[in-house]
């Protein structure tokens, strides 16, 4: 690991104002960007730890939503009762995040600004069709993720929220990589009055995507026979060793099916 | 006599005491004043040449004493081989210098260019970034195949890759011939055993240090067999005399056969200690370890067996590749030869067998013994070739073993490889693990599972195996560089305790506790008074260290020779201060006396009588009671066992679950069964992590695509079952004094077959014959996958 200045704000404003400076970087639990820079894969300036803001921790449920701030845990999510009840297929993914070390570090506004093509958030972030809110603006999860380890954050734009809708009904599937744990593929299916939405992680070389064949399936039928005679198409597909393109398609697949029959 | 930790009590593990309060001592835990620390420039490709190596500015860098380069090693000797293997033309193998540092050209990615040694770890990472090196890429050869038909030569002294081209039993290969063109039946499988990393939790770690007042060098090092490592080093590397070297391996985090060899950095900080008059660390990282540490298996066979009309097993022809990778590792050549040959026989009475091996340099890292080391390799081909055998013929694969086991009535058995097999009751393992398993009730349980959509399995393997390598005249007879008999002092201290010094080593096995429960069911005395000592060329008699399962069977064994020499220089001594003639005299639970009289004499009178001789034999008896024996045991031990598997398999993803696990073994005597256990569970889990998630591949290029954890899968908890375990079979062996064989290895030996076969059963309705290991998601769904329009056609 290369030096660099640690910097801990207590508000969100003093963080976008630390941020500012060159090469200075976000840190909200560090469960990918602290083995990079252990490699010395990174050298930023400055490490601007998201995780004292108070601000930016704790979970609300309002009405028809569900309100993460970004720098709340895995764990937190995982044991939170509110969301349990609400959506508990978020308080499900969250609890099969990594191991417990990485619930107890890692955050959600981390996980989807990282936007890495195998996490599990994304999934439920673009399956819910949440929002994502910065210290600037407001971003609809169809907009939000642009390919892998892309997202419509700007420079020094801070995650200090998601709010997720509240569905009907919804469930994560998760085939995990064997070593990692990270997704191979995950399905995210969430059943909504006007539709339903199908959010599908780890498969894609363009990172999270909908799969909408199987939304307009299901928005027409909710049930796991809608889906079981689709198939899509293993181009485009991530391949190594653990999964040629094909065998992610088929798994897309599977997942979907089971997930609407768990949700 | 103190029943509760003697001979066959399960005793808690002593050592655990400090190891799970943290008060473990592992290399890296050690710090000498002034210490420096090494960081390692290693090749990022696979095969090139060094065209230019500048190490100007990384030396220049803050903190960093010293840069080293091959040009630093001239007149330094390689890493040597302590194995030599002859052709099948009489030949050597090939044996290209393995150099500390690259000389010229780099032939593996992680092949070691240069070192930094500075005055904290931070430096001389910062500095190794600024050593410019400049390599023109070579071509790479990987998989084996190209290897030995015309790609590039890893070494110009062998140009063809091949390191031997060895044949067993040479004087059986015509008559294996005929009797396989003459076969009723012959089953042939062409089948992988994939590369592994050994991963033991600690990485490796080395200290080295000078002392100039008296010219003394000590290493510390994460090492198996601290004895070996001085005569290697000391002798064929760095000439350094055994006098003036002291090799310390304190508590070592796991081994596997990983941390027996001796290695380029052992020898580099040792030499570093001395030329910059400072102690110097090594300390491998994880990633590092992938890329450094010898690695398993990685052999490429076509087994066939022929059967005549009865089904009874008539010749075994078995031809195979064995990697080497890009270098000798110490023992890389006998594993595939006399650790993998000699046991094709397995628990059968097969009349003719042939092996062709062909040792194979290829650019990756090195590959040697990794727990099990030739036998997982042998067991697994016999065992999934006879399973396919039995599927051919539609036989059961129980009753096709069963049929042709050896009977307990025909030991000593001669194998037509070599090998005596001492003792052993297969049948009675067998029908044992069938019981376990309830093979009776299986259709019942396939049933309940077809309707959730799944697939069972049940899959059956029988191994044996090889323990305690020896004796030395063989070994050496088979081409191995050192005797393998195993040393022991007791030390008996006035007051009556006892310090026992080994030349085994405990790296995870429970040494402190089995040896101590050996010397105290031997001396009547409780455990608490007996301390084992381990691990340093300094206090230790000259042994062999632990591998190959033979700590309990030679290292023991010696062990138990020296209390036998206490006790009968003890019952002089007491026969002298009982006045009595020696041969009346008895020892029980730690009392001597004399015999039909109520007359005795402590264990701890006569200790300090020996030490405070007033009233003393002194003209027939040497004061003192301490002994040394070295024990070189007449022939191997061999353990063996049934082991049956049932899965569960998720055909829609192929998905595998282990639903149970069983293992019969019989290791002769057991000293401490629950420690036994332990080591059938690990052992298993071992073998279930290389039949199901583990496997070292690389791309064209030679680069490593699984050189982390977070592509080189482990097995977890979740991914096993708890191992239920027999060993009510036990037949002890007939040749240590202990009737004990050696239990580390059998895991992992047994396992892997007995879990392949349980899928291929699971699998039976796609008529998938064989799939490679490790039997992942995807390989399984790719065999379904495949399978399916066949047998949808039918």
């Amino acid at each position: 690991m290369y030096d660099f200045q640690y910097i801990r704000p207590a508000s969100v404003a003093d963080a976008v104002k630390a941020l500012a400076e060159e090469d200075a970087q976000a840190l909200s639990g560090g469960m990918t960007l602290l083995p990079t820079l252990k490699q010395r894969l990174g050298r930023p300036s400055a490490l601007v730890d998201l995780t004292a803001i108070r601000d930016l921790v704790g979970i609300s449920v309002s009405g028809d939503s569900v309100t993460i701030k970004g720098a709340t845990t895995h764990a937190a999510v995982a044991a939170s009762a509110d969301v349990r009840r609400a959506i508990p297929a978020l308080a499900d993914l969250a609890s099969h995040i990594g191991d417990p070390a990485v619930r107890n570090r890692g955050t959600i506004g981390g996980s989807v600004a990282n936007d890495d093509p195998a996490a599990c958030y994304p999934a439920a972030v673009l399956g819910l069709g949440a929002t994502v809110v910065t210290n600037a603006r407001e971003i609809a999860a169809d907009d939000f993720f642009q390919g892998m380890f892309t997202t419509a954050l700007e420079e020094g734009e801070i995650v200090t929220a998601v709010r997720f809708p509240i569905p009907q009904a919804a469930n994560y599937q998760k085939f995990v990589q064997p070593a990692s744990r990270f997704a191979l593929t995950g399905v995210f299916a969430a059943r909504f009055p006007g539709g339903a939405r199908v959010a599908v992680t780890g498969a894609s070389e363009g990172g999270v995507f909908r799969w909408a064949e199987a939304e307009a399936a299901l928005s027409a039928n909710w049930s796991p026979d809608a889906v079981a005679g689709l198939s899509i198409a293993a181009d485009g597909m991530l391949g190594d060793i653990h999964g040629s393109p094909e065998y992610r398609a088929h798994l897309v697949g599977v997942m979907t099916k089971r997930a609407v029959a768990a949700a | 006599m103190t029943k509760h930790d003697g001979i066959g009590a399960s005793s808690k593990r002593r050592e655990d005491v400090r190891f799970l309060t943290g008060n473990g001592r592992y290399t890296d835990d050690i710090n000498r004043p002034g210490q420096l620390y090494a960081v390692f420039v290693r090749s990022e490709v696979a095969h090139g040449r060094i065209v230019s190596l500048d190490t100007t500015e990384a030396a220049a860098a803050p903190g960093v004493a010293q840069v080293f380069t091959a040009k630093d090693f001239e007149g330094v000797g390689g890493v040597p081989c302590g194995w030599q293997i002859t052709d099948k033309n009489g030949d050597p193998m090939k044996e290209p210098k393995h150099p500390i540092l690259a000389e010229g050209k780099v032939r593996h990615v992680g092949d070691p260019i240069a070192v930094v040694v500075a005055d904290t770890p931070e430096h001389a990472k910062d500095a190794a970034e600024l050593v410019a090196v400049e390599i023109e890429d070579l071509p790479a050869v990987i998989n084996m195949r190209d290897a030995i038909s015309g790609g590039a030569a890893v070494h110009d002294e062998a140009p063809d890759n091949i390191c031997y081209d060895w044949e067993f039993v040479a004087e059986n290969k015509a008559a294996v011939d005929e009797a396989i063109r003459n076969a009723a039946h012959v089953t042939t499988l062409e089948l992988v055993n994939n590369r592994l990393v050994a991963n033991p939790m600690e990485p490796r770690c080395a200290i080295g240090e000078y002392d100039r007042s008296d010219d003394q060098h000590t290493l510390y090092t994460t090492s198996q067999n601290p004895h070996v490592i001085r005569l290697l080093m000391g002798a064929f590397v760095l000439g350094i005399p055994e006098h003036k070297l002291r090799v310390v391996a304190p508590d070592v985090g796991g081994g596997f056969g990983s941390k027996i060899y001796h290695y380029a950095e052992e020898a580099f900080v040792t030499f570093a200690a001395q030329k910059l008059n400072r102690p110097v660390k090594w300390t491998s990282s994880r990633s590092e370890a992938f890329v450094s540490d010898a690695q398993g298996r990685d052999h490429v066979t076509k087994i066939e067996l022929a059967l005549d009309a009865d089904n009874n097993f008539t010749a075994l022809r078995c031809t195979t590749l064995a990697n080497m990778g890009a270098y000798l590792s110490t023992f890389a050549p006998c594993i595939p030869t006399w650790l993998h040959g000699t046991l094709l026989a397995g628990n059968y009475r097969t009349p003719l067998i042939f092996t062709n091996v062909k040792a194979v340099f290829t650019n990756t890292v090195p590959v040697d013994a990794y727990r099990g080391a030739g036998r997982p390799e042998a067991t697994f081909q016999l065992e999934r070739v006879i399973d396919k055998a039995a599927r051919e013929l539609g036989v059961s694969p129980v009753a096709l073993r069963k049929q042709n086991f050896i009977g307990k009535d025909q030991f000593p058995y001669q194998t037509p490889v070599a090998v005596v097999y001492d003792t052993g009751d297969y049948h009675a393992t067998m029908d044992k693990v069938v019981e376990m398993a309830d093979l009776s009730g299986f259709e019942t349980r396939k049933a309940e599972a077809a309707k959730r959509g799944k697939l069972r399995g049940l899959g059956f393997a029988h191994y044996i195996e090889a323990c305690g390598i020896a004796p030395s005249s063989l070994v050496g007879a088979l081409g191995a560089r050192a005797g393998l008999y195993e040393a022991a002092t007791v030390r008996v201290n006035p007051t009556g305790s006892v310090s026992v010094f080994t030349g085994s080593h405990s790296h995870g096995q429970g040494h402190e506790t089995t040896f101590a429960q050996v010397v105290a069911d031997m001396l009547g005395i409780p455990a608490e008074q007996i301390d084992i000592v381990h691990g340093d060329t300094n206090r230790v008699p000259f042994g062999m260290g632990t591998y190959g399962s033979r700590s309990i069977a030679v290292g023991g064994s010696a062990i138990y020779r020296s209390v036998e020499k206490i006790v009968a220089k003890a019952k002089k001594i007491a026969a002298h201060l009982l006045e009595a003639s020696e041969a009346d005299i008895t020892f029980e639970d730690g009392q001597f006396k004399v015999a039909g009289t109520d007359k005795a004499k402590a264990f701890g009178e006569i200790a300090l009588a020996a030490y405070v001789p007033h009233q003393y034999p002194i003209e027939s008896v040497e004061p003192g009671l301490e002994e040394t024996s070295f024990y070189d045991p007449k022939n191997f031990t061999y353990p063996s066992g049934g082991y049956a598997c049932e899965v569960e398999v998720d055909p829609e993803t192929g998905v595998v679950q282990v639903i149970a696990f069983h293992a019969a073994d019989d290791f002769g005597n057991l000293v401490n069964p629950m420690i036994v256990e332990g080591q059938i569970h690990g052992g298993v889990a071992q073998g279930i992590g290389q039949a199901m998630l583990e496997h070292i591949t690389f791309d064209e290029n030679g680069q490593m695509q699984a050189g982390s954890f977070m592509d080189y899968a482990m097995p977890r908890a979740s991914d096993l079952v708890m191992v239920n375990i027999d060993s009510s079979c036990n037949t002890p062996c007939t040749h240590n004094p202990l009737g004990v064989k050696g239990c580390g290895e059998a895991g992992a030996i047994g396992s892997p077959p007995a879990f392949v076969n349980a899928v291929i059963d699971a699998l039976s309705p796609y008529k998938v014959e064989h799939i490679d290991m490790p039997l992942t998601p995807r390989a399984v769904w790719e065999a379904i996958h495949a399978a399916r329009p066949a047998v949808a056609a039918e």
